[in-house]
């Protein structure tokens, strides 16, 4: 076996039977963090003496008859956005540099109850705004199978982390995509829980209503596994669903599709979309429909406002929720010299620690909240939204999930759309409908784009709560491609 | 500051007000998070990651403080929504941990209630145009500079163990017509809050710890114009405060008008050594708190079995108790509004419970015990004498073994602490004089001493009786019974009484 590059779920049945150990799981992981991540920069921060205590709890739990959970032992890259008690925690953000969180977020203490072993934070866009990891404040992360390209963002460093073969798991967040767009772009699986499926305790919000914590992994029942050991109410999180969460371990085990009705969206394809990238997702949908799913092309007339939509409700939720970073408790403080007013304090503070798209939306949430814009702009954008879920609505009426390519082209070069924040903006053209109507979605790997041999990413959408659907989906299509090329995507990435 | 006497601004001008009340609940918890909501702990020690707005954490509503508003906005009359929603204010300040604080905006969660307050046996309709609910700043101290305020001190220091306790702000609709009674009906409003609030049990309203803090809006017109402009004066910290500050601003704002000038419409503050008020910051450009309805909190939707639920442990009333103790003690709108504003009411109450005679209870507790409190500084309800104390010297004069005079030397002793009134009146012989052989000793000796009085009286002059009780009192020095010595001057002349 080999211990960096075996699935979590392999991995951990193996250190439950004592093939291996923990430790040297964990062990493995850091060597090869160690020898990689200087080119890919997944991590921000790395706790190794963290990370090997936990493992030799575990492997000491193990040698103790206790029992042990579906993925103990097996280690995991956290998204630097999740408070982790004793660990840096940043957001990618200077203005939090230096700032030790006293306490766990709810999926951190969840993971830990798990006996899931966390290597360390991961990078990601400055407060996850952004779609390459470009606007992290301490440098971008590569996309492994291209250094020169982008791992897409706001969670690549945990997307890079699992195709560098850094980490099996990893958790990511995703407000329009987050998670599913550096997934397609890495030939990894990430999902979108619903809207309040897994808690937000914890999680550095950027837009609260749009905002949820999800698992990644390489493969799909690794994912449902994480999926799992994350999700369930939590009572510190008001919009936490109180309701049992979707078995997604038996969906994903149950890659079955016949008689499954799959909707295409037809506003997400066609113009706009790489040539490569509508050729792999076509070939998907033929896929699906060989493995006896009822294909059916369906109209969401009011995702094409979506994005507009969209960056509206961000950056109006963002520019109240960064409000607090103002240097009085905790992080950056700029321009205390005695002479200056608490005013000049926070203002000095705000204009060294954040960063241009940070600033960028503050201003543009700032004027959309302000009186006498609010109705034209926040108020429209949540009419607007509120069309948006009764589209998915009626589409759900008609079908069992909703398919379409999770982004619209393959990794872009670092540089080349961070001038151009529209343009980087549009990746995320497919993802954001599903957060905007809170309900959950998957992206995993379909192919190489012919034109540039990068990975594609097919998204899956079900209603709330309908988070079994996606694995079910998805590990049916993952079936088909591993029997078709005899392994996983991930395994064609260039050896780093 | 230029002012025109009271009276004479009424003369010209007519005052609205609004008052805005915030009253500090008195859950166990804080409105978003479990931390202890005790006053007077330790600065930052009754904090956690929620309260401090760490990245990360996030609010969850206290349903005891929801429970709390809304039996509040029923006893105000209000309608209850069905639905509404927490919105976030805006706004940088140091005492504001996550820079905007969770409050209600458009969705208050109760609206268009009443309240009648009685102003010189004059009922005014008080109408409460919305309560809401929000939560608590930090408490900032600053050191150095002569203000005492942010600005020119040398350094700030901030205690969060106030921040995100739960408050509710009473809104009223604007209050027209009340003319020279308009100081008195905004104390009289802000009372009954108070009284309201300690009857629903959700406060202990201390405004001197500021659990109750009110603003008052105040502007002038001319008669027939339309509504001035106001201004809101804030500081505002006790009964009598909101009284003179609402009076001050009338004499201060008449000034202005007469000179031409116009009110700026801004916030000052109440200053408590001089009664005057003093200009804060202008609110001239309107601050933009870009409100919108908070995303870390599912709306709050109480069922109308939940409110009816709570609308049947709303207690009786101040307004409907007051009535019915008047009705029962047979005393007046007056009478009963000295004993509220006293701070009587409830153990008056008590000792007419305990079996005292009303009159007896409230001549008590407004003279002998009122005095006696304001001596010590200390509330009546207080001093170290019970009901039942009174209960036994009021028997003890109904049996003519104590007359009211040695009733009060046994009160004094009481108070003293010298034990119970039997105690008292054993260990200092405090009894009336009922043997009638030195009490005719005594009145043969004043008759002897006065006989043009004793000739006044044999001839049917018995207003002249006094003079004789008086001289007799005076021998057994106030131990004897006034009434029965009378009956036995009478006697002794032979003059029917
Ligand atoms: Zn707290």
């Amino acid at each position: 076996m080999s211990l960096i590059r075996d699935n979590a779920s392999v991995l951990a049945s193996a250190i439950a039977e004592g093939e291996v150990s923990s430790e040297e799981v964990t062990r493995a992981h850091l060597d090869r963090i160690a020898a990689v991540d200087e080119r890919v920069h997944a991590f921000l921060h790395v706790d190794s003496d963290g990370a090997i205590a936990a493992a030799k709890r575990v492997d000491a739990k193990r040698a103790a008859g206790e029992k042990l959970g579906p993925l103990a032992g097996v280690p995991l890259a956290l998204k630097d956005v999740l408070a982790m008690k004793g660990q840096p925690t940043t957001a990618g953000s200077k203005i939090l540099e230096g700032w030790i969180p006293p306490y766990d977020a709810a999926v951190v203490e969840r993971l830990r109850a798990a006996d899931i072993i966390i290597l360390g934070k991961t990078n990601m866009d400055e407060f996850a705004m952004g779609s390459s990891t470009e606007h992290s404040a301490y440098g971008p992360t590569h996309n492994p199978w291209d250094l020169d390209r982008i791992p897409g963002g706001s969670g690549g460093g945990s997307a890079a982390a699992l195709a560098a073969f850094e980490a099996p798991l990893a958790i990511g967040t995703d407000t329009g995509g987050s998670i599913r767009q550096p997934a397609a772009v890495t030939a990894t699986v990430g999902v979108k829980p619903t809207y309040g499926a897994v808690p937000r305790y914890g999680l550095i919000a950027l837009a609260s209503s749009l905002d949820q914590v999800g698992p990644c992994a390489r493969n799909v029942l690794d994912t449902a596994l994480l999926h799992a050991a994350i999700a369930g109410h939590d009572a510190r999180d008001s919009t936490s669903i109180n309701a049992p969460v979707p078995d997604v371990v038996a969906a994903a085990l149950n890659a079955d599709v016949r008689g499954m009705k799959v909707g295409l969206v037809r506003e997400l394809s066609g113009a706009g979309y790489q040539a490569g990238v509508q050729q792999r997702f076509d070939e998907a949908v033929a896929i699906l429909t060989e493995l006896g799913a009822e294909v059916i092309e369906v109209s969401c007339p009011h995702f094409e406002y979506a994005l507009a939509a969209y960056y509206l409700i961000l950056p109006s939720e963002c520019s109240s929720n960064l409000a607090r970073f103002d240097g009085m408790r905790y992080g950056l403080r700029v321009g205390d010299d005695g002479s200056r007013s608490v005013e000049e304090v926070m203002a000095l503070t705000r204009e060294a620690g954040f960063g241009p798209e940070v600033k960028r939306r503050i201003m543009i949430g700032t004027y959309a909240l302000s009186s006498g814009y609010y109705d034209a702009y926040y108020g429209q954008a949540q009419k607007v939204r509120t069309l948006i879920t009764r589209d998915f609505t009626e589409a759900f009426e008609k079908v069992d999930v909703l398919i379409s390519p999770t982004a619209p082209t393959t990794a872009f070069k670092i540089g080349e759309k961070v001038d151009d924040p529209v343009a980087m903006y549009l990746n995320d053209i497919a993802t954001i409908p599903v957060n905007l109507a809170g309900n959950c979605a998957m992206s995993l790997p379909i192919g190489l784009a012919p034109e540039d041999g990068l990975p594609v990413g097919l998204q899956i959408m079900a209603p709330p709560m309908g988070d079994d659907r996606l694995y079910r989906a998805g590990a049916a299509v993952e079936a088909a491609l591993v029997d078709r090329w005899g392994h996983l995507l991930i395994e064609e990435a260039p050896a780093l | 500051m230029k002012t025109v006497p009271f009276e004479e601004a009424l003369t010209r001008y007519e005052p609205v007000i609004g008052l805005e009340v915030h009253v500090e609940l008195g859950t166990q918890s804080k409105m978003f998070c479990s931390c202890s909501t005790n006053f007077g702990a330790e600065p930052n020690t009754q904090v956690c990651p929620v309260c401090l707005a760490l990245p990360g954490a996030m609010p969850v509503a206290n349903r005891a403080a929801i429970e709390s508003i809304i039996r509040i906005g029923l006893a105000l009359n209000c309608s209850i929504a069905e639905w509404c929603r927490m919105a976030r204010k805006n706004y940088f300040y140091p005492d504001m941990p996550k820079d905007y604080q969770i409050s209600q905006y458009d969705e208050p969660i109760c609206t268009d209630g009443y309240l009648d307050v009685t102003v010189d046996g004059k009922v005014v309709r008080v109408e409460i145009e919305r309560v809401h609910m929000e939560e608590d700043t930090g408490k900032l101290t600053h050191s150095g500079g002569a203000t005492g305020r942010i600005h020119g001190a040398d350094y700030s220091v901030v205690d969060y163990n106030r921040a995100g306790i739960p408050l509710v702000e009473i809104v009223t609709k604007t209050v027209v017509g009340t003319g020279a009674l308009a100081p008195a009906v905004a104390r009289a409003y802000v009372a009954e809050i108070r009284d309201l609030m300690r009857a629903l049990g959700v406060s202990d309203v201390k405004m001197e710890e500021g659990s109750l803090r009110c603003d008052a809006n105040l502007s002038l017109n001319r008669p027939g114009d339309p509504w001035g402009t106001r201004t809101e004066t804030k500081n505002v910290n006790s009964l009598r405060s909101v009284e003179r500050a609402v009076r001050f601003e009338i004499e201060r704002q008449a000034a202005v008008l007469d000179d031409g000038g116009r009110v700026h419409q801004e916030t000052r503050h109440f200053q408590e050594g001089d009664g005057t008020t003093a200009p804060g910051r202008s609110k001239e450009q309107a601050e933009d708190y870009r409100y919108f309805p908070e995303p870390d909190l599912v709306p709050i939707a109480p069922s109308r079995e939940w409110v009816e639920e709570l609308r049947l442990t709303l207690p009786e009333l101040p307004s409907v108790r007051r009535a019915r103790l008047a009705e029962a003690w047979v005393i007046g709108e007056f009478e009963m509004a000295t004993l509220v504003n006293a701070g009587i009411l409830d153990i008056v109450e008590e000792t007419v419970a305990a079996g005292v005679a009303p009159d007896a209870a409230r001549k008590w507790w407004s003279g002998e015990f009122t005095r006696a409190a304001s001596e010590r500084g200390v509330e009546p309800a207080d001093l170290p004498v019970t009901s039942a104390d009174i209960a036994r010297v009021e028997e003890l004069i109904a049996s003519g073994a104590l007359n009211d005079k040695l009733a009060r030397q046994v009160f004094e002793a009481v108070l003293a602490g010298e034990g119970s009134p039997d105690e008292v009146v054993a260990a200092r012989g405090l009894a009336v004089v009922s043997d009638d052989g030195p009490l005719l000793e005594a009145i043969d000796a004043a008759l002897a001493e006065q006989p043009d009085v004793a000739e006044k009286i044999r001839s049917g002059k018995l207003q002249a009786a006094g003079a004789i009780v008086g001289a007799v009192m005076k021998t057994t020095r106030g131990q004897a019974d006034a009434g029965r010595v009378r009956e036995l001057l009478l006697e002794r002349l032979g003059v029917e009484g």
